[in-house]
């Protein structure tokens, strides 16, 4: 059924359909309403059978999720930026623990300086944790990727991230379809553990392992990561094939059949993405330019990504992400997926902090990319005011 | 009672230890030191509230020493479903475990979470508190060594006065772990008003299980922290961790309580108190109190810490045993 | 598309008006996004919000830089916040002003309306946005007085959501009339 509804409202109707039995959170922006949402659904009765906790900081709210995820039930919990940071060594617990937690994170730039608006910095620092994480483009994206992802992580027993931009997309009223109880019962059957904390059959969960031992564990680890691709896979198009919505999968393309340049991106930028494409392609006559909107981002696609994209001549990466020193991180796994074919990489760093991004920007920067790591937006006045003022104060 | 066995045959209640039947939730093979305190009361703890709990319990375990010992791949010691949390979260996931079994409809199977001193005074408090904010239905225990053993006897929150660790090292100048540090958890357990606040010691294994027991039946959150001597650490004979975990009472050192609501209810008078010298003069950790260039006064300032505590505890008042 | 911005000052519901002109653009099969400039929103301070409205999918989310309307919840933010940027020709002005309001436009249709005393008489508060949305159905056709009033509906309940819906329509009158 269709509504008109804030993103971070549609998110906790789509978990409230998956029926979590533990929900916790600790407020944070731009995750807040999310959570606020859910608990409004555990009070109200409509989400039954649910404990909601108000705890005491980020680290309480995952380890809550882990203590009652291996006590055998579905949990789910959500957080940004300095929240995800704050919760980093338990968030590697989790997958380590083969614990299928599904956790929102309201995409937030990370202090210093303090910034509360969108970029990709908090996702790209647990990109090495271990759990699966996929970008939504739009709100119906982002509340169809939380159903698929409890079945992804009970499948696969992995913790799943869903990457939602904060404020872009948790703040924007959109129309979302969302679907019926007894239709997400059917594609989300209740949770069956593997293993759980029960006194009837009593295990260990989480031993110290040695040296000896160490590195196997972990190259199953990356296995399963591996093993990952295809479940997406299979999940998305069962999900397609059942809400008649092409939402999930590893990714999609957009008019790149015969595109010279296909832009490369992750979240709500592919929207001014497309439309910018579309205004360059119809203006130009032919359609050069293609989108690749990449959903999941681990476990990387790369076959699939070169597959799209082999065609090309060139590669535009839109990135929310920056390392600093090295520049774009999407950009460069990427480049990794298409090491060998001859196509030009371009790492276009935008939106850090919020940063506006328009079309105007965008087609610029399509059409005549500078070089090959652009910064979208930089005042460079300011920056060539500041780099003079650090070599003063250096005295050089 | 004076006896440094268990079992008193003369006593009505029959320890859980002390019977051949008694579940050993912590089984042998661990690899706790000779003469750990901490594996001694995790055994005995864990199996009163196996006991109490008719076998329904589920256990989360802070890092620390008695984790270290008893779950390294592929041994286990535990006889009980246990998770391993991480070292500042065991309350919070524990609280989580809690809320999964509440759902469940199983709130007959009864979550404890356990930790050093390390885990739980310093970088646990945290989550120690939101647990006790939300009152969720967990027994927390807390195995005091009064350092951080498992990383090699740093001082914690919980370290007494003056006494000596790998970050306070006496020299002429200082004296070890300053007086004018230092955590009550106990106290801050009661002023969280929780059900249930209690400490105990291996030094008095009846009243240890007594303790876990009755904690074990209370809805909400319980807290009880219990005294673990450390030869390793505080420096002392293997054999000797019982005594010297009753040198501890007798001193006043370690006074045990209960509180129920934030309001003392209960403690285990002192018979035939003793000068806190005679706790102190056996273990290494307080080596540097005596000798030709001790500080005179230090001995006197722990004798204050202990007589404070027999008053404030009403240690010289009724018994509750 | 029609691309609509919303200024204000923080505590005038300046974003609920968006999201109220979204939801009725939805209740009429339309696509419609609603979202604000992110800043840090206290009382008072200047607010900006959009809203786009399409027969077709809406794909982009950059700030609205070229509205087909803008509504002015307090003309004192009409300078500092450069409200009227970007105007299409012929595009519309709302304005929240008892007294006809001076401006440079050249190729814009302009109205004032005094919505805050419309909204004090009616609700007994001086948030101007329902009122503003009533008005703004009747000067731009673009959607229905009674597709507003079900979004303002939606956003309240009981006595206010009659209050305001009560105010709508009296600023939907006014302004039809005043064609």
């Amino acid at each position: 059924m269709l509504y008109q509804l804030e993103g971070s409202q549609a998110v906790a109707r789509a978990i409230a359909l998956c029926r979590p039995e533990v929900v916790c959170a600790y407020p944070i922006t731009p995750q807040t309403h999310i959570v606020e949402g859910v608990g409004e659904l555990v009070r109200s009765g409509q989400l039954k059978n649910c404990q909601y906790l108000n705890v005491e900081s980020e680290m309480a709210a995952i380890s809550v999720a882990i203590g009652s995820e291996a006590a055998g039930v579905r949990s789910y919990t959500a957080t940004s930026s300095q929240g995800l940071l704050y919760m980093m060594e338990a968030v590697y617990n989790a997958s380590g623990l083969e614990l299928p937690i599904v956790m929102t994170l309201g995409n937030r730039a990370i202090g210093s300086p303090l910034n509360i608006w969108n970029d990709h910095a908090d996702a790209m620092s647990a990109r090495d944790a271990g759990w699966l994480m996929l970008f939504a483009e739009n709100n119906q994206e982002a509340a169809d990727l939380h159903i698929q992802a409890f079945k992804i992580a009970e499948t696969l027993r992995l913790p799943v991230m869903v990457c939602m931009d904060g404020f872009i997309l948790t703040h924007a009223y959109e129309k979302v379809d969302l679907p019926d109880q007894n239709e997400v019962d059917e594609f989300l059957p209740p949770y069956k553990p593997a293993f759980s904390l029960d006194p009837k059959h009593p295990c260990a969960i989480g031993a110290m392992v040695s040296p000896g031992d160490f590195m196997e564990v972990r190259y199953m680890a990356h296995r399963r990561q591996l093993e990952a691709c295809s479940v997406i896979e299979k999940i998305g198009t069962e999900f397609n094939a059942k809400f008649k919505r092409n939402m999930g999968g590893l990714l999609r393309t957009y008019q790149i059949e015969n595109a010279e340049t296909v832009v490369v991106a992750m979240g709500s930028v592919l929207g001014t993405i497309k439309d910018t494409v579309d205004e360059l392609n119809h203006m130009s006559g032919d359609d050069k330019f293609g989108v690749l909107s990449l959903v999941s981002y681990r476990p990387f696609p790369d076959k699939v990504i070169c597959e799209a994209l082999k065609n090309a001549k060139r590669v535009i990466v839109v990135e929310k992400a920056l390392a600093l020193g090295r520049g774009g991180i999407l950009a460069h796994e990427v480049e990794l997926a298409l090491k060998g074919l001859d196509i030009e990489i371009i790492t276009v760093v935008a939106g850090l902090g919020g940063r506006v991004i328009t079309k105007a920007m965008l087609a610029e920067v399509f059409k005549q990319p500078k070089g090959n790591l652009i910064f979208l937006g930089l005042n460079e006045d300011v920056i060539r005011r500041e780099y003079k003022t650090v070599l003063d104060e250096r005295g050089a | 009672m004076s006896s440094l066995t268990m079992g008193n045959r003369f006593g009505q209640h029959v320890s859980v230890q002390s019977s051949s039947n008694r579940p050993n939730t912590l089984t042998s093979g661990h690899r706790a030191c000779q003469g750990c305190g901490e594996g001694l009361a995790a055994r005995c703890a864990i199996d009163a509230a196996y006991t109490a709990a008719k076998g329904k319990i589920a256990v989360v375990n802070a890092t620390g020493c008695l984790e270290v010992v008893s779950c390294a791949f592929p041994d286990n010691s535990w006889n009980v479903p246990w998770i391993h949390s991480l070292f500042g979260n065991t309350a919070a996931v524990a609280s989580g475990v809690a809320a999964a079994f509440k759902n469940k409809g199983q709130t007959d199977v009864r979550v404890i979470a356990q930790g050093g001193d390390g885990g739980t005074t310093d970088i646990g408090m945290g989550c120690l508190s939101g647990m006790f904010d939300r009152n969720d239905d967990v027994l927390y225990i807390c195995y005091d060594n009064q350092a951080y053993m498992n990383t090699g006897v740093q001082r914690s929150s919980a370290t007494p006065a003056l006494a000596r660790t790998a970050t306070t090292m006496p020299n002429s100048q200082y004296s070890g772990s300053d007086p004018e540090t230092g955590k009550n958890v106990p106290d801050i357990a009661m002023a969280h008003g929780i059900p249930y606040v209690a400490v105990a010691s291996v030094g008095n294994l009846h009243d240890l299980e007594r303790k876990v027991a009755k904690a074990i039946n209370i809805r909400g959150a319980k807290y009880i922290q219990i005294h673990c001597p450390c030869p390793l650490g505080w420096g002392f004979p293997t054999a000797e961790t019982i005594r010297i975990a009753r040198l501890a009472l007798k001193s006043g050192m370690y006074p045990l309580f209960e509180a129920e609501n934030g309001v003392l209810v209960g403690s285990t008078p002192i018979e035939d108190q003793i000068p806190v010298e005679e706790y102190l003069r056996i273990q290494k950790r307080f080596a540097h109190l005596f000798g030709k260039n001790a500080v005179p006064e230090n001995v006197g300032i722990l004798q204050k810490i202990a007589n404070k505590n027999i008053e404030k505890y009403r240690l010289g008042g009724i018994s509750n045993e | 598309m029609f691309q609509i911005r919303i200024h204000g000052r923080g505590g005038q519901g300046v974003v609920t008006a968006a999201e109220m002109l979204s939801i009725a653009a939805f209740l009429e099969g339309k696509d419609a996004q609603a979202f604000p400039s992110f800043g840090s929103e206290r009382m008072g301070a200047p607010v900006v919000a959009f809203c786009r409205i399409s027969e077709k999918e809406i794909r982009s989310r950059e700030p609205i830089l070229n509205p087909d309307a803008i509504i002015v919840q307090d003309k004192t933010v009409i300078e500092p916040a450069r409200a009227f940027d970007g105007i299409v020709d012929n595009g519309f002005v709302l304005i929240n002003s008892p007294v006809d309001v001076e401006t440079d436009l050249k190729n814009a249709r302009v109205k004032c309306i005094g919505a805050t005393e419309i909204a004090l008489e009616q609700v007994g508060r001086p948030i101007p946005n329902a009122v503003l949305l009533g008005s703004f159905a009747a000067l731009t056709g673009i959607i229905k007085i009674d597709s507003v009033i079900k979004a303002i509906n939606t956003k309240f309940s009981g006595k206010i959501a009659e209050k305001n819906v009560k105010a709508a329509q009296v600023a939907y009158e006014k302004t039809l009339g005043e064609r």
